[in-house]
Order: structure tokens, then sequence, then C-alpha cells
């Protein structure tokens, strides 16, 4: 079941529809709400390796729905700690808990001082309201 | 309907082959390689098999069944003169290694084809050999690369701009290349943001790849500036021919200032497509381009007579076997002199069809860009999808209901719930108002019984495919010992 529409306070946004939730010199990164329902159900996650390098607005991944394959854009920059194997094997998981059990990859930050360029929810909800 | 091999009865056989007593000797197959077995095909008699792919046949849709206004795909009418005279058996019969003298009559086709398409597109030179768009664009990029490997610019120009309406083709085709992706953003009127592309282009740009009219059927009206803007950097212009059918005779890439122009024969000049047969993705380019262009040319010689010429030291090469699709050619050619200097009047009934479309179906669908069309438009659904949560998909799949194609849906990317639809110059206006009435129709059904288009399509042999599950299970082989395994996929086959 697809959740409902959000856009929680505590995270980053970017305006490619990522977020990013910082804790120390970590992050864990996914696609909004917003990306996932225009999307549709997902079919296919393409995931970094782990110990690879992403970059800051470039894509480090794919998403594939049955209408469309795109790219996934790091919010930040660091190094791939993790990728959530839940949603290689149950993409849906993206769909259906887009900022809990639905997240893409860790990463140690690379440069902490890039979130300061991220926007928070209620930038993010005015760039939605101007598509 | 059932599959043939549930038709199939042991025994049974379309024919009897006599039984000879002296055999000659089987050639001598290594036992590793031997089926241990035969191969499992079904059994049925002779007319078994004709009704079996006759009715399959009638479930069928094509352009010979009905109204195929898929956006971007140029869906018109085959005539059937083009495959009386590509079956002459001149042509049909022909060897690909036939000699020169005992092939002017195909050469000169291909020569005048060459001609006929360098006219059409306003440009010098043609070769004919790429076997479909795609490949069009693929040697159109490594044109440009000799082109600056010539000049010693390849290592200094790595990057090819493309705009973001494009077919997906052509970032494929220019990382391909080994080229670098430029992506530039539309603007409010649906051209080319020309004040982005201004800050990148420069002496590292080697292309822009641009359809124009683009993918929103939109002619962009910054064309000439853009032109400069690149030009002025020392960079080609490639133009992707798919939407060519919008201009003939009436506008010239070559005249815009494009280097290099693919052109579609299986979607502009009639070759059938869509699952019919091969395409053809002929290359138009300037005259300072043509000594890269692939062998062999197809050139006429100093004596009157036609050839071939292998003879050319710049050439990028063979870009496919022989000279290319010769049964698309004679389609193709037999198209354009049919048409012949009448050939605008084919553009501008395709542009004409798609206005009349356009203006009675904005009302009752968002028009994100709300200009006159070209040979296509799109048209949204996203205010459908918020009122009554009915989708482009939903729409697409209840005008099957109705007996028409659908449109090409959810593309071009930057428009949401896109419906993007391309009636052609080939039909009447009954079929027309009879597709708007359809689509008018849903819009009025959406809001009234929204379930109507969910669950559509209500009438077709298929009904609504679960796609998720068919691109996350595919069951791509029939299950001969357990009929069960067709019908319930394992989990996470």
């Amino acid at each position: 079941m697809a959740a409902a529409e959000s856009y929680p306070e505590e995270l980053k946004y970017h305006e490619e529809h990522d977020w990013a939730r910082v804790d120390g010199d970590e992050a864990v990164l996914g696609i909004t709400w917003f990306a996932a329902d225009l999307l549709g159900e997902l079919v296919h996650f393409e995931p970094p390796a782990v110990g690879s390098d992403v970059t800051k607005d470039q894509s480090y991944g794919e998403v594939e729905s049955v209408k469309a394959v795109s790219d996934v854009i790091a919010p930040l920059s660091g190094e791939v700690l993790a990728v959530n194997e839940q949603v290689v094997d149950a993409p849906e998981t993206v769909n259906e808990d887009p900022y809990g059990n639905g997240w893409l990859i860790r990463i140690r930050l690379g440069d902490p001082g890039e979130t300061d360029d991220l926007l928070d929810a209620a930038a993010y909800r005015q760039v939605l309201a101007n598509q | 309907m059932k599959l043939i091999y549930e038709k199939s009865q042991a025994g049974r056989r379309a024919s009897a082959l006599p039984r000879y007593d002296e055999l000659p000797a089987a050639p001598e197959i290594p036992e590793d390689l031997r089926r241990n077995e035969p191969p499992r095909l079904p059994e049925v008699p002779e007319f078994e098999l004709v009704r079996h792919f006759t009715e399959l046949s009638t479930r069928n849709f094509g352009v010979d069944t009905g109204f195929y206004p898929l956006g971007s795909c140029t869906m018109k009418y085959n005539p059937r003169i083009n495959e009386r005279l590509a079956a002459l058996p001149g042509f049909a019969r022909l060897h690909p290694l036939q000699d020169e003298d005992g092939a002017q009559g195909a050469l000169e086709l291909m020569w005048r084809l060459q001609e006929i398409l360098a006219e059409v597109t306003g440009l010098d030179a043609v070769s004919l050999q790429p076997a479909a768009g795609s490949q069009g664009e693929l040697t159109g990029l490594l044109l440009v690369r000799a082109y600056f490997a010539a000049r010693g610019e390849a290592e200094q120009r790595r990057k090819v701009v493309i705009p973001d309406t494009a077919h997906g083709t052509n970032p494929a085709s220019v990382t391909m290349a080994g080229y670098e992706l430029t992506p530039v953003r539309t603007d409010a009127r649906g051209n080319i943001d020309v004040d982005d592309l201004r800050g990148k282009v420069d002496e590292h740009t080697a292309a822009l790849m641009l359809t124009n009219p683009s993918t929103l059927g939109l002619f962009d009206e910054n064309i000439e500036e853009i032109e400069r803007i690149f030009h002025a950097a020392g960079a080609l212009m490639y133009y992707d021919g798919a939407n060519l059918n919008a201009v003939c005779g009436i506008s010239r890439p070559g005249d815009m200032g494009f280097d290099i122009v693919h052109i579609n024969l299986h979607k502009t000049f009639s070759q059938p497509h869509g699952g019919g047969g091969p395409g053809g993705g002929p290359v138009a380019v300037r005259k300072t381009l043509e000594p890269f262009l692939p062998v062999p040319a197809v050139v006429r010689r100093e004596d009157g007579g036609f050839g071939l010429d292998f003879d050319r030291p710049q050439t990028i090469g063979k870009v496919r076997g022989f000279t290319g699709p010769f049964g698309v050619f004679v389609r193709s050619y037999a198209y354009l002199r049919m048409w012949g200097p009448r050939l605008r009047e084919m553009s501008e009934t395709a542009v004409l069809n798609a206005n009349y479309v356009l203006a009675r179906l904005k009302d009752a669908y968002d028009l994100p860009f709300d200009r006159l069309c070209m040979h296509e438009f799109v048209l949204s659904a996203r205010t459908m999808k918020r009122e009554h949560g009915c989708t482009a998909l939903d729409v697409a799949k209840r005008l099957m209901d109705y007996g028409f194609h659908p449109p090409t849906i959810y593309f071009p990317l930057i428009v949401p719930e896109a419906l993007m639809v391309e009636p052609t110059e080939t039909e009447a206006k009954e079929t027309l108002d009879a597709f708007c009435d359809a689509m008018l129709a849903i819009a009025r059904e959406a809001a009234d019984e929204p379930e109507l288009l969910k669950e559509a399509p209500h009438h077709r042999p298929v009904k609504r495919l679960d796609e998720v599950r068919a691109a996350k299970q595919p069951v791509v082989r029939y299950a001969f010992d357990d009929a069960l395994e067709r019908v319930e996929a394992p989990k996470g086959a």
C-alpha cells in the first residue's frame, strides 16, 4: 500500500526529489514521496557499491518503475557505508515507506558543509508547488 | 484462446514425408552435441495450424485495422503499391553480391532516393546504410567524432548538448559514441531555454542533438539563435529526424543550420513498422562531412551508370551489411515518387489533423504548452488524476475499449501524466472525430464513473495487465510439464 503524502520536518531535501537524514558525520539518503508517487510502484533499484563515493548533485543509482527509469541524485557527497538490501529485494518498500524502511543508502559525509545548501521541508514543498 | 501447444495431440501431423530405405549417411555429429530427445514441437494437422494463426492475426491491432495515434511514431498508413514494387522479382530476388552491371536498377533506385533525401533535408550527401533511427544517431555521432578528429579537436570536444524533451535514444547514442551528455532545459513556451543553453556551449562542445519539432510537437521558435550559438562555438548540429513528417517541403533542417540529419524511412516515408519489417535510418550531411560517410557509397559513375564506391580514406567504415535494408528503400522511393513535388501536402495535412484534434480536446484535458502544434501534441491528465484519481494509463486503457490504439503515454518526461497524440495525415475527418468523441467521453467517464477507466480495458482479449508483476516476476518460458506454473509464477522467480 502506497504511503500518504508527507515531507517530514526533520529531513533535508534536494530539489531533484531526494532527502537526507543527517546524523553526525553520516547521512541516510532516499527519494521523496513525490518522486515515488510520480514513478509509481518501483520494480528495481540499482544501488552503488558499498565503499564507492557519491557526489552531490550527481547520480548514484537508478530506480525503475514500469513507467520510467530514473537516476537518483545524491543530495550530499560521501562514501557509501551501506545499501538498503530490503529495497534491492523489494523495491516497492520505497512506495510504502519512503522515509523509513524505504531508505536507499547510508553515507559518511565528505563535506558536512554541503548540508547548508539543502532545503527544509517548507522550501521543498514550495519547489513542488511551483512545478 | 488456447496456445498451439495446448491444441497439440501426439501423432498428428501437417504432412507426411515418404520414408526412404537408403538414406544417405548422416554427417558425424559429436556425441555431446546430439539431442537425447526429439524437440517438443506442437503436433497439429495443417488446418488446425492455419485456423490457429489466422485467429491470432485477428487479435492484432495495426494501422491496417484501426486508428493508431501513437505519438512520435508516425503510424501512417503504408500504401499497398509499396509492397507490389518491393516484391518485383528484380528487386526482391536480387543477390546482395550481384555485380554492379547486373544491379544497375537497384543502384539507380538507391542513388535517386539519396538525391531526394538530400533535397528534402537541404543537405548535400546521404548514406542509406543505418538500419534504424537509433543507428542513424550513432552513425551521426561517429561522423561528428571523425570530423573533429580530422581537425585535431577530438580530445578537446567531448560534450553533446541534448534538451530534456529528447527521445531516450539520444542520450543513449551519446554515451555509446563515447561522448558526455550536457542536458539543457525547456522554457515556458516549450522551446529550448536559450539562456540555459548559452552557459553550456563552449569550445568543449562537439554537437547539439535536437528534434525539431520537438517531442512536444512544437517547432523551436529560436532555432536561428540556437544555430548561431553552436556554430559560433565551432560545434556541429545534429537533427533527429523523428518528427520530419511535420516539415517536409516546408522547412529543411539544412536551412535551419543542421549539419547532420537522420531520417526515419519507417516513420516519414511509410516503411511498415511497429512490429513489422525492418526500419531505415539514412543519414544526410553537409559537404564538409561527406568524406566520413560509411562505405560503400552509392554513386553515379562518370559513364552515367551507377556503382559502389569503397575508396573513401576518411570513412567511419561500414555500419551495416552490404548497402542497407534494400526493400525499405524501394518502399520509401515509391512513396516519395507518389507524392513528388506535392510532398508538402503530406506534412501540411499531418499538421492540420493534429491541430484539429488538439482543438477538440484541449478543454477536456490539460494542455501544458498552449500553442499551435505541429504534427503531434502533448496533453496531460494531471487535473484528471488529482480530481478523479484517473491517470494517463487509465485513459489509454479505456481508449482500447473504444477501438483505438492508445497514444504514447508518460513521454516526454517533462510533462506529468503525458498523453502524446499523433494522428498523421492519412486519417479521414470521420476517424479523427470518432477518436475525439472517445477521448471526450472518457473525460466524462473519469468524472462520473472512474472505475470504468481504472479497470479498463473491458472489451479486449487481454484485460488490464499487472505490469509491476510482469516486470518483477517475468515468466518468459512455456511450462511444458506444469501448466500451473504458467499461471502461478513462483514467488521471487
